[in-house]
């Protein structure tokens, strides 16, 4: 067994974050204009801001960690 | 499956969407999808219990830092934060970055060179099988009773906050662990704990990031705190600690300094197989010396998303919550704090993160247990006590039925729990009876080439008697706590603290007597095992900005820094 066969962790790391932040910004550009009620500074719309930065993230890692010809 | 879910009381603390139940379930389908992915790579004993010793130091070092960093503990430090104040850090800081910085600069070359697979491992290898069999019964029976507990303190908090079905948390969060461990082994469960650590700081990040944003930053919080309690201190961390009355939690800074930071965290940290586990399948020894120190940076930073959270609560919440033995119908406790914060700032999605984070923190906690105990059992009771000379394969095999076998058993002790509460606070006291002394005996033991067999057997044996006897004079005659902690004041935490201090200074004056009246091992059979016949690899050629020393060292400073700063 030899660790270079294992697709590395970071990758289903950058997998992870790369898909909550494609549900998350979706979620948030969808309630842009309809705030969900009870949410205290919704006005900031952080899951826009937050859903991107988990792409942009996830993107990093899935792109520097993608299994080439590992698998 | 997502229709039981959303099964929930209109009671519950939070309430989820249909994105949020999307990224749950995600999240139980890529575990299980790496779980069966990593099967094919545990084929040894060395690959299933210790991931085949190949891990970066960056990757032991984030499941090292991340096997401790369960849901329970995140909920349960935020409602400390709210009931103590920022004085809860110190579990953080000097009750964690000292013990780990040594596990990595001093302990970790020892249980590195000796190739020992375990904690009881090694104690077999330096004192014989009396004080391994002890140390290794206890902690397989102690694992499989907190993951129980831990099962069933899941399945609570979900009901409370979700309205999820009991029974239903407990098979398919069990059931999802028992195949993605008894599948790879160690190796799923560090790939878990990796993303685990991941979910946690990206669900939990945006509550202080908002809420000082809408106090106006840490001056306009705090400000807050002393509008909402005026004459209370709960911004400073050694201040109130003068002397025990000065501060909720009836400690002395004496307890925080020697029998938080010296003794309970440094058993913790450095002989508690649980996490040691995940530092043992580094690829070598500079991997695995700076894999503690990485996860010390790490550490020090949790503050942030568990201890800011309860002092927000403190500032921003509109009503004051109770301590969970006199809650209300209607009150809330101080352990809802988190699911509070995460309510009042997270919408759609960015709940579903942050539920999913407590999920995968419980599951990883889980896990860590019954990968720790599937190790220990195989090679510490089950091969040298039951079959000797079996192929390795059968070994695997065995790890691979303890793990599913380990969890039935937890299932069991869950539902024990269930219906007899106070069982929980014994098991959680139990886990911490053999802690401090087994750092007495580990450390003596590596340190001094002069400790007999019978001393780390009688040492060992004697602190575990004293931890259990302060424990039950303490809980069941009060009177005692003023004997045992110098004040009468002291909280179930303050008294915890001294009665590890007791435990492990009689383990060390008892290891001491009992070796200068026995035979010492001869050197033969120490060398690699003790520092005074073992070569620990020089460092010399390696970039200081590889050196394992450089970095524990830094991260001293910045823990001495951080004490300066909320003195």
């Amino acid at each position: 067994m030899s660790e270079k066969h294992i697709i590395p962790v970071w990758f289903f790391v950058g997998l992870l974050l790369l898909t909550y932040g494609v549900l998350i910004l979706g979620s948030g550009l969808v309630d842009w204009s309809h705030p969900p009620e009870g949410v205290e500074l919704s006005n900031l719309h952080a899951p826009v801001w937050w859903g991107a930065l988990l792409i942009v993230l996830g993107v990093i890692y899935c792109a520097k960690y993608y299994p080439r010809g590992e698998m | 499956m997502i229709a039981m879910m959303a099964l929930s009381a209109p009671s519950t603390l939070v309430h989820l969407s249909g994105v949020d139940l999307a990224i749950i379930a995600i999240y139980f389908l890529l575990v299980l999808a790496i779980g069966f992915y990593l099967k094919k790579f545990a084929k040894t004993g060395e690959d299933f219990f210790l991931a085949g010793r190949e891990m970066t130091a960056w990757v032991a070092g984030l499941a090292f830092v991340s096997a401790n960093l369960g849901s329970l503990e995140l909920l349960g430090w935020a409602g400390n934060a709210y009931q103590y104040g920022i004085m809860a850090a110190h579990w953080y800081w000097i009750g964690a970055i000292p013990a780990m910085v040594f596990l990595g600069l001093v302990m970790m070359p020892f249980y590195y060179i000796s190739k020992t697979h375990s904690v009881p491992g090694y104690l077999k290898l330096r004192y014989g099988t009396e004080a391994s069999a002890l140390s290794a019964v206890t902690f397989a029976f102690m694992t499989i009773l907190m993951s129980g507990v831990n099962m069933y303190a899941m399945a609570v908090v979900m009901e409370v906050v979700l309205g999820w079905n009991l029974h239903f948390s407990i098979i398919v969060s069990s059931l999802t662990v028992g195949v993605y461990v008894a599948a790879g082994g160690l190796f799923s469960a560090i790939f878990n704990e990796v993303l685990q650590f991941f979910l946690i700081w990206f669900g939990a990040l945006l509550i202080p990031i908002l809420g000082l944003v809408e106090t106006g930053g840490w001056s306009g919080m705090v400000a807050r705190i002393h509008q909402n309690f005026p004459g209370q201190n709960f911004t400073h961390m050694w201040g109130p600690m003068s002397s025990a009355s000065n501060n909720p939690m009836g400690v002395h800074w004496i307890a925080i300094v020697f029998g938080l930071g010296a003794v309970q965290s440094m058993g913790y940290w450095t002989t508690d197989f649980l996490v040691v586990q995940r530092v043992l399948s580094a690829k070598d020894v500079r991997s695995a010396k700076l894999a503690p120190i990485i996860g010390s940076f790490f550490k020090m930073a949790v503050p942030l998303i568990v201890i800011l959270p309860g002092l927000l609560g403190r500032a921003v919440l509109p009503f004051h919550l109770v301590p969970g033995n006199v809650a209300q119908p209607g009150q809330f406790k101080y352990d809802d704090v988190l699911p509070l914060m995460l309510a009042r700032y997270c919408g759609p999605g960015l709940m579903g993160l942050g539920i999913t984070a407590l999920v995968a923190g419980f599951m990883a906690g889980m896990a860590g247990n019954v990968s720790a105990f599937a190790t220990v059992w195989t090679y510490d009771l089950y091969r040298p006590y039951l079959r000797k000379d079996a192929p390795d394969a059968h070994y695997v095999s065995m790890g691979r039925w303890c793990t599913m076998i380990g969890l039935f058993v937890s299932i069991g002790t869950a539902y024990l729990v269930q219906y007899n509460k106070s069982m929980m606070d014994y098991v959680q006291a139990l886990f911490g009876f053999f802690i401090a002394p087994l750092f007495g005996t580990v450390v003596l033991g590596m340190l001094w080439k002069r400790v007999s067999r019978m001393g780390g057997f009688w040492g060992l044996l004697a602190g575990v008697v004293t931890s259990v006897t302060a424990f039950l004079l303490m809980k069941f005659d009060p009177s005692w706590v003023k004997v045992f902690a110098f004040s009468p004041l002291a909280q179930p935490l303050a008294q915890a603290m001294w009665q590890a201090l007791w435990a492990c200074v009689t383990c060390v004056v008892v290891t001491v007597l009992v070796t200068l009246l026995t035979k010492p091992k001869p050197d033969e059979e120490l060398r690699g095992l003790v520092y005074a016949l073992t070569q620990v690899p020089r460092e010399e050629n390696t970039s200081w900005l590889h050196r394992p020393v450089i970095w524990g060292v830094t991260a001293l400073a910045i823990l001495v820094v951080l004490q300066i700063i909320f003195w």
